[in-house]
């Protein structure tokens, strides 16, 4: 396997709202991807959004664009999704297949 | 080096975001953050295109790293504060950068750009600009960079601490859960390596857990208070992380951080690797 071009060799986040890179394989990626939005259903961007693995460790994170999208290349199994931003925090939980997973997680202050 | 020495609070950032000789340096890969908003006063390092050399797989010596600060208007006797994004990953790993170039007095931001943004603190996008200076640093101090003969030789003997997430610990996943799989290395890890993930040394906000805290999380994870460490992750910028906390915040000596890590170990011929949750046999 070779490396696209277009991964970055550091762990710094892609851009959330780019399409997904050319050399994907949605065969083998499990994706888990969405938008944030606050109460009133506006998107939020900024939003620090963290993936949890079955047993509650963090995994990763990544900032949501200003669309409020946010993405992970993840394995099939059960995930958290955990966001905080400006607006507040919200908690998704996820059982992921391979292939693109689409969520929608709420954030609200508390 | 100590807790307070090494690391400065939010609070103090923004009571001291104009006092003469402090410098706050934002530091990322991906530098689109500081462009659309960033400390006020702060200057901007990008890991990659300033920090790494543009040929050799290495990050940049002594003459470039001289140069660099020279460009950017850093002297030798500023205090140097840097913040950045992913839980201050790359700040850490600048961090490491500076002491190994011997700056006098250089501190983290505590919980980095993320604990500014929950905050609500404010951000400028004016770009400072600083007279160049004479900047000169030291020979790199090698008591704080781990090679991958060193590394192979403290399998069984010193303290290694895999700082990666559980699944690639384990050897489930290539590569941090937000970049793509696809990698050219062998999974697992060093064999009698801890598995003691960097998150495990923050809160949720990206600040630093309690010295005490931190203190049960290694001890408890095995880590031996009588032998020198070796932290590494995949590309050196998590373990850049650790490293701060076991030698800048507990002040444990011998502390070294492996930055070729995973990248370079995973694709070595012939070194023993161990695979699932457990450490393995030297």
């Amino acid at each position: 396997m070779t490396s696209p071009s277009n991964v970055a060799a550091g762990c710094a986040a892609p851009d959330q709202s780019a399409p997904l890179p050319a050399g994907v394989d949605l065969e083998k990626e499990t994706v888990i991807t969405g938008v944030v939005r606050n109460g009133d259903g506006e998107a939020v961007g900024g939003a620090y959004v963290r993936l949890l693995d079955a047993s509650g460790e963090f995994t990763a994170e990544v900032v949501s664009s200003p669309e409020g999208v946010f993405r992970f290349f993840a394995a099939p199994g059960s995930w958290t999704l955990r966001a905080l931003s400006r607006s507040g925090n919200g908690d998704l939980t996820v059982d992921a297949a391979r292939g693109i997973n689409e969520v929608a997680i709420s954030v609200a202050a508390a | 080096m100590s807790r307070d020495t090494a690391l400065v609070s939010a609070d103090w950032a923004e009571k001291n975001l104009e006092t003469p000789g402090v410098v706050f340096v934002e530091v990322d890969e991906d530098t689109t953050a500081y462009d659309g908003g960033h400390i006020p006063g702060a200057i901007k390092l990008d890991w990659k295109k300033d920090l790494q050399d543009p040929v050799r797989r290495d990050f940049v010596n002594q003459e470039q790293f001289s140069a660099l600060l020279s460009g950017r208007g850093i002297s030798n006797d500023d205090t140097v504060v840097l913040y950045g994004g992913n839980n201050n990953w790359f700040a850490a790993y600048a961090y490491w950068y500076f002491k190994l170039y011997g700056h006098g007095d250089v501190k983290l931001l505590d919980g980095g750009r993320k604990k500014w943004e929950l905050d609500a603190r404010p951000y400028a996008k004016d770009v400072p600009s600083r007279a160049k200076t004479s900047y000169q640093a030291s020979a790199p101090d090698l008591s704080i960079r781990a090679f991958r003969d060193e590394v192979v030789q403290s399998i069984g003997v010193k303290n290694l601490v895999d700082v990666r997430s559980p699944d690639e610990y384990a050897g489930r996943l290539l590569a941090p859960a937000h970049l793509p799989q696809e990698q050219s290395q062998r999974a697992g890890h060093i064999p009698t390596a801890i598995s003691v993930p960097w998150s495990k040394a923050a809160n949720e906000d990206g600040t630093f857990k309690s010295n005490d805290e931190l203190s049960k999380i290694y001890g408890e994870a095995g880590l031996d208070g009588g032998k020198d460490t070796i932290a590494y992750c995949r590309i050196g910028e998590r373990s850049s992380h650790t490293w701060f906390v076991l030698k800048e915040l507990l002040g444990q000596q011998n502390v070294k951080n492996y930055d070729g890590s995973w990248t370079e170990y995973g694709s070595l011929i012939g070194v023993p690797i161990a695979l699932g949750d457990e450490p393995g046999k030297a």
